[in-house]
């Protein structure tokens, strides 16, 4: 059994229209996605906007309500938890994307990372203060800091504060949403850095949810796909980037800029190429609705979501 | 020898910030050429796109000085008048964000329509439409006699800069300006994007300033590149010289900062300390010394200068002479400060 | 569109039910009847009591709501206790009265509003704007009914440019070019009077629409496009800026509403306003409902108008 394991997880937003504003459709925005993840591992969730990476996020940690399927984390049903003093609810934590908008402006950092603690321990004042400085000097701020606003801090800083409030509890999994997205590419560095030091020492589970494949391939052991609510392709880094097997992640890889300018030329053609595949064979790797197949083991570690033969 | 196209001399833009102002592009000098791409690279804050604005004339509290030397008429020291006869026509410009840079209640149609319309005052409504649909379809746009009449929020994302592109190259200018073109789209919608400016610049023979943080953007697209820190440009080379033999401190380590595809590692580097705010960038010595404390004060000059230390590519300071990356236990510890 | 405004149109109906519903309770619930105050304490009280029984004041609220509805929706308000016609009659002349009244102080309202706003808002933080804004301020910080007597003395009796009150010059006929004049020279000075108060919320919205818009990303798209700061402001800003004020159209005529009871009673002007007062003043609870039902029906009405004008011109709404 995985840590952390999803079962078909659906989730439906209702559609309101027609004259007396009832649901008349639903997008699915998650349509039947598993994941199982080991302890101590980061699993990579990609996808373009509109894919349902984050929604999935979302669902797992009980922020969007699962319309059906599973979520068993540790062994324990946290299917639609509610998010009040479980004890899954401390051991999974959320790391969001914009360090600007998911702290609060008029919090100070004591408070802002004590939150959960005042949540989930009875802490006296003087212990709080304590466990919020060491949290600090984990994350690599200077523990007199306690007093700012979010604002004296730049954007790395202000997302080293969120992981802050995130590992307060020390948790055992936390859900990263788009965690560097809004950062620049030296504070990405640093971010990234600092999110790999910490699961070595705390030894914690990530799901890593980005649109940035260099990020993924980076941080990542195993990589799910995304594409309108279903998975395309899962498998290991080396599974996804080294071969590709469905027409959608190809293109996706073939997307990436190169780092090289001198293999530009080289690459366009080769983006090319994989547009035209990308047409020509697009009904052979989608239904009729457009929507992905249902996932295939072509190896061990590598599905493709491709029609079922026969 | 290329034909220099613009050519910007000593230009600073300073915005005031309570009673003083405070450069946010300094002193800065830089050439575009005929059908070349030009990037600019740096992060947020070194004043990229402060320098877009000023070349645009579109700051509208801002105090610039120096000259901006488009086709030997000074833009800098243009009316508001004789600027507008200017942009839209020679100098089209495409912005970030596709969503907010189109007018919410406008048709496609009558927004195109609009760059036409106001620098050709002859030309007949029927053949504004036509050229209209020329764009669309220039653009990649497929059922443009449909979009024409469409509103921004039918579009998606990738279509909304594609119409903003069409918005920008309806007069053939000669030169565009784009500020982060693809930022706020997908990787592979990006791709689209960037292969659609290329062919266009082929196409039109026009010079592309091409505004980025995208060092993989830079390399797929930029002839020459000139990076920026704190309001300067510290390194100025051609792509391929850059990406292959980087010389300042700042491009080292923003190259080193990317996760790369082709190299294996764990850890990567960090500048150490943060980009410094307006208000507090150092007007004084080397800008990047205080990132690089283990470098020697005495490797930087006191003033430093943009000098050519090879045929085309030009560096800033003397203290990419003496700089090295420190050694991985030294890192350890830089990540953690 | 249509299914919006059918669907929204529809919404009004429960409105309205429990509108009229609420207006017929707290009419009840007000102490006294018609007859208090209006017979001899000589009056045997039995007598009194059977004249109740007669009209159907001794039953139930929901019956005489019945009943009453049932008149509603036929177009029978009752009939005026005091005024001894029927309500309708009464309220004929004046509802026609309060229409061109509203019709008067809504156009000057935006006489008013959209200079002063476009000007606040293109040259803001100038002495201009601050001019303006000043006068928004001094707008919502004067009762209206303060304002309107100070107009009234002023221009009505110090200087005798206005007529004090009627809404019409006695003796005219119906339909002639005299009595049209007469009814516009009547209604200037109440309209002009609750247009420059009630301005100041148009004025402020208009401005800082205008404010907001100046910053948006687009205007810098059509800057970059070689647009003059004319055009930048006819064709992108004010367009843009003049929709939710299109939209705050159906609000404005709740406002007038309010406002319209005290400028009718001040300036003896009868509408709909002065016959409300009259109407609780007088216990003649028949018209009272009947007014405030109008009152209530307009408001609605209003905010209906409002969302429909709002589908109708913004193109992101007019999809759905």
């Amino acid at each position: 059994m995985s840590y952390l394991e999803v079962k078909d997880l659906k989730v439906h937003f209702p559609i309101k229209g027609g004259i007396f504003g009832g649901t008349v459709d639903h997008i699915k925005a998650v349509d039947g996605v598993s994941i199982s993840l080991e302890k101590g591992k980061t699993y990579g969730l990609v996808g373009e906007s509109g894919s349902g990476k984050s929604t999935t996020g979302r669902a797992i940690i009980g922020l969007n309500k699962i319309t059906s399927g599973k979520v068993i984390f540790d062994g324990v049903d946290i299917t639609n938890i509610k998010r009040t003093k479980s004890e899954a609810t401390k051991n999974i934590q959320m790391i969001f994307q914009d360090p600007y908008s998911s702290l609060n402006p008029k919090k100070r950092v004591v408070d802002i990372v004590s939150e959960p603690l005042r949540n989930f321990e009875n802490l006296s004042r003087k212990e709080e203060r304590k466990r919020v400085q060491e949290l600090l000097e984990l994350v690599g701020l200077s523990p007199e800091s306690i007093l700012k606003y979010p604002h004296e801090f730049s954007g790395g800083q202000r997302q080293r504060i969120g992981i802050a409030r995130a590992i307060a509890l020390k948790p055992k999994l936390i859900i990263a949403d788009e965690p560097v997205s809004a950062l620049d590419v030296s504070v990405q560095a640093q971010v990234l850095n600092f999110m790999k030091e910490i699961q070595k020492e705390l030894d914690l589970t990530y799901l890593f949810i980005s649109h940035d494949l260099g990020v993924i391939k980076h941080m990542c052991d195993d990589i799910g796909i995304m594409y309108k609510g279903r998975y395309v392709e899962e498998g290991t880094a080396d599974d996804i980037f080294s071969n590709p097997q469905h027409i959608y992640t190809k293109r996706l890889v073939a997307a990436i800029p190169d780092i090289d300018p001198n293999k530009r030329d080289e690459k366009r053609k080769f983006r090319e190429e994989v547009k035209t595949e990308y047409d020509q064979s697009y009904n052979d790797y989608f239904d009729a609705e457009g929507l992905a197949y249902k996932l295939q083991p072509v190896s061990d570690t590598h599905l493709v979501a491709l029609p079922e033969k026969g | 020898m290329a034909d220099k196209l613009l050519e910007i001399k000593d230009l600073t833009t300073s915005f005031r910030i309570k009673d003083d102002y405070h450069a946010a592009v300094d002193n800065l000098s830089l050439t575009v050429n005929k059908n070349e791409v030009l990037a600019i690279v740096g992060e947020s804050g070194c004043g990229k796109s402060a320098l877009a604005f000023s070349i645009m004339g579109l700051h509208t509290r801002a105090k610039i000085e120096g000259d901006i030397l488009f086709k030997d008429k000074n833009i800098a020291k243009m009316s508001s008048s004789e600027l507008n006869k200017v942009r839209g026509k020679d100098i089209g410009m495409i912005f970030q964000d596709p969503l907010t840079s189109l007018n919410p209640l406008m048709q496609i149609e009558e927004q195109i329509g609009e760059t036409l319309l106001l620098h050709n005052k002859d030309m007949s409504k029927t053949a504004r439409q036509e050229r209209v649909l020329d764009l669309l379809k220039k653009v990649g746009i497929p059922r443009a006699e449909y979009v024409m009449n469409q509103f921004p929020h039918e579009l998606s994302g990738g279509m909304r800069q594609r119409v903003i592109i069409a918005m920008a190259i309806a007069n053939k200018p000669e030169l565009l300006i784009a500020d982060e073109p693809t930022t706020a789209l997908d990787v592979t919608i990006q791709s689209q994007i960037l292969d659609l400016i290329n062919k266009l610049k082929d196409e039109m023979d026009s010079g592309i300033v091409l505004i980025t943080h995208d060092l993989g953007v830079v390399a797929e697209m930029a002839d020459r590149v000139a990076v920026m820190y704190a309001g300067q440009i510290v390194e100025v080379a051609d792509v391929k010289t850059l990406f292959a033999k980087p010389l300042h401190p700042y491009t080292r380590s923003l190259l080193n900062s990317v996760p790369n595809s082709d190299k294996e590692q764990d850890k990567l580097h960090v500048i150490q300390g943060i980009v410094p705010s307006l208000q507090n960038l150092p007007r004084e010595g080397c800008r990047f010394s205080a990132r690089i404390p283990w470098v020697d004060e005495s490797a930087h000059e006191k003033h430093p200068e943009l000098r050519e230390v090879d045929p085309g590519h030009l560096v800033r300071c003397t203290c990419y002479k003496h700089f090295s990356f420190p050694d991985e236990t030294k890192e350890e510890q830089h990540v953690l400060s | 569109m249509w299914k919006f405004s059918v669907r929204r149109t529809l919404i009004m109906i429960p409105q309205l039910i429990v509108l009229s519903i609420l207006i017929f309770v707290l009419a009840q619930l007000m102490p006294g009847d018609a007859l208090s105050g209006q017979v001899g304490p000589d009056v045997d009280p039995k007598r009194l009591d059977e004249i109740r029984e007669q009209m159907g004041w001794n039953d139930p609220w929901y019956e005489q709501y019945a009943s009453w509805m049932g008149g509603v929706l036929q177009g029978d308000l009752g009939q005026s206790f005091r005024f001894k016609i029927p309500v309708t009659e009464l309220i004929g002349q004046r509802i026609y009265n309060s229409f061109w009244l509203s019709v008067a102080t809504l156009i000057l309202t935006y006489l008013i509003a959209i200079p002063l706003g476009i000007t606040s808002g293109r040259f803001n933080d100038t002495w201009r704007d601050q001019l303006i804004t000043g006068y928004t301020y001094v707008g919502f910080a004067t009762p209206l009914f303060i304002f309107a007597l100070v107009m009234l003395w002023i221009f009505g009796f110090a200087l005798g440019w206005f007529p004090t009150s009627g809404s019409v010059s006695p003796g005219l006929v119906p339909g002639t070019f005299e009595y049209f004049m007469s009814k516009l020279y009547h209604l200037l000075l109440p309209a002009i009077s609750m247009a420059l108060i009630t301005t100041y919320s148009t004025i402020q919205y208009l401005r800082n629409e205008i404010v907001d818009t100046k910053q948006k990303d687009f205007i810098l798209t059509a800057r970059a496009k070689g647009a003059s700061e004319t055009r930048v402001y006819n064709r992108h800003i004010l367009r843009n800026s003049l929709l939710p004020i299109a939209a705050f159209f159906g609000f404005e005529i709740t406002g007038l509403i309010g406002g319209s009871i005290f400028i009718e009673n001040i300036f003896g002007y009868p509408g709909m306003g002065q016959l409300l007062v009259e109407s609780i003043t007088l216990r003649d609870y028949t018209t009272l409902i009947a007014t405030t039902l109008i009152f209530g029906v307009a408001s609605i009405l209003g905010a209906l108008l409002s969302d429909i004008t709002l589908s109708i011109v913004d193109p992101r709404i007019r999809i759905k």
